[in-house]
């Protein structure tokens, strides 16, 4: 085991676009992870620094930051896994406009959900019995294998596509709508189809992978991505979209 | 890129790869003593089924090449995706006459 | 824009063969109208065609040949490879099947070279 440094040398972007990198050192814990080293420094060195986290366990999705040149969850990051060499840069999130510091503006990222029909479309009031859904029927296994995304931006923030084509949708967006066309009791399907079949839907995927590469529950977005690609092109080959 | 291009780039490429795959063989079938244009054009002069072939790639790689194109401009330059869309329709529009004359000349 | 200092992910293996994949299909794209013009020099111009396949005889246009072989199957290698990714159950093991491709393709631009030479 190499030795543990006693301290860390963090670099954290500071300020908007226009901003900069500014180091700061931080006393190395056991067991510590990326996001305790951000809250180190703002609750003792400078408290202006602006960041976002709420659950600190891997469930709310709000503390994802590019760390090393790569984005991370830092709450679930730990320094040991990434700072071998006792450093750490740490910025906010790639692709997305930044506020201040670590925190950016997420409003894109969802728009763009809402551009995919990421959301349920009932197709049955309460009025109706619950459809039965087998747990291994194809769809069910399909939407239960993309369907634990927590929105937290990572695949966005990794993804090139969406660095060199400001339309494409994402690998989030792209992932839900998938989980939703798996879904039985949707009937949103027709609509959503026609969404993700437009000029920077699905088909402008370049399979690169970074979105499964870097996604922190180890989902595939590439995956989903290229069913709602097959799925898509059907539907246009038979006649039912229109691009 | 919409469904549309997708399907016929993709489409295009699953139809060229049994074709690209020929084409490799026969390029290290006529290279295994030197090219000379005798040689090509003995193959190909007159004939239906390479003119068929020939003609059917130089198509499918037009259609191809262009919605590629198409889509590095839109993605890596600073045309609108529209306007990379007219570029690389004239690609390749050009490319597929260029081709056409190209198979002409050693099928005819 | 960028802010982190290095975006790790390009150097990622399957980021890579995509950066392979359309480089290939670009220069592909900028190789053949030139082919195509050399290749109707046969219309009317049989000795001119021969006097070019002559031209083709020195050892850089040899080795600009095989980069164009090399060029030509890793785009149709890595092109299957997406084209089985977007049409049938994903398998895993991707980053393998990408070096795979670009070691075929480099074998044979290799194999290409020896036997010109």
């Amino acid at each position: 085991m190499p030795e543990t440094p006693a301290e860390l040398s963090v670099s954290l972007w500071r300020g908007g676009a226009q901003g900069r990198y500014e180091t700061y050192r931080v006393p190395r814990r056991d067991s510590q992870t990326v996001l305790d080293v951000v809250t180190y420094v703002q609750r003792h060195i400078d408290p202006t620094l602006s960041y976002r986290f709420a659950c600190r366990v891997g469930m709310c999705g709000s503390c994802a930051m590019t760390v090393n040149g790569r984005p991370r969850w830092t709450c679930r990051t730990h320094v040991a896994k990434v700072a071998g060499s006792g450093r750490l840069e740490i910025g906010p999130l790639e692709n997305l406009p930044v506020i201040k510091d670590l925190a950016t503006d997420m409003a894109p990222f969802f728009e763009k959900w809402r551009d995919a029909k990421g959301t349920f479309a009932p197709s049955r009031t309460r009025a109706d019995e619950m459809p039965r859904i087998r747990p291994d029927s194809p769809a069910r296994i399909a939407a239960d294998a993309a369907v634990e995304c927590i929105n937290c931006g990572v695949c966005y923030a990794a993804c090139d596509t969406v660095r060199w084509n400001a339309d494409y949708l994402g690998p989030a967006a792209l992932n839900r709508a998938w989980t939703l066309v798996n879904d039985e009791r949707d009937s949103g399907n027709a609509a959503r189809l026609q969404a993700v079949a437009a000029s920077g839907g699905c088909h402008a995927c370049h399979s690169h992978q970074s979105c499964q590469e870097h996604c922190p529950l180890s989902l595939n977005p590439t995956a989903s991505i290229a069913g709602l690609k097959r799925r898509a092109a059907a539907a246009y080959l038979k006649g039912e979209l229109k691009p | 890129m919409n469904v549309r291009l997708y399907v016929w780039q993709r489409g295009t490429a699953a139809l060229m790869a049994p074709l690209v795959a020929i084409h490799i063989a026969i390029i290290f079938y006529a290279t295994r003593q030197g090219l000379s244009a005798a040689d090509i054009l003995s193959r190909t002069h007159g004939s239906v089924v390479w003119g068929a072939y020939y003609g059917l790639f130089v198509a499918a790689v037009s259609i191809h090449a262009a919605i590629g194109v198409r889509n590095v401009l839109a993605e890596w330059s600073p045309l609108s995706e529209r306007h990379a869309g007219w570029l690389a329709l004239l690609f390749g529009l050009a490319l597929a006459a260029l081709g056409a004359r190209a198979v002409a000349a050693v099928v005819l | 824009m960028t802010i982190a200092r290095h975006i790790k992910h390009r150097g990622d293996a399957l980021w890579l063969a995509a950066l392979i994949h359309r480089l290939s299909g670009l220069a592909l794209a900028i190789f053949l109208p030139l082919h195509f013009l050399v290749l109707a020099l046969a219309l009317h111009h049989a000795v001119r065609l021969d006097a070019f396949l002559h031209w083709t005889d020195q050892p850089l246009v040899k080795l600009a040949e095989a980069l164009l072989i090399f060029l030509l199957t890793v785009h149709l290698l890595g092109g299957l490879r997406v084209l089985v990714i977007e049409n049938f159950d994903w398998h895993d093991g991707q980053k393998r099947l990408a070096t795979l491709a670009a070691t075929i393709s480099a074998i044979v631009a290799f194999i290409f070279l020896v036997r010109v030479f």
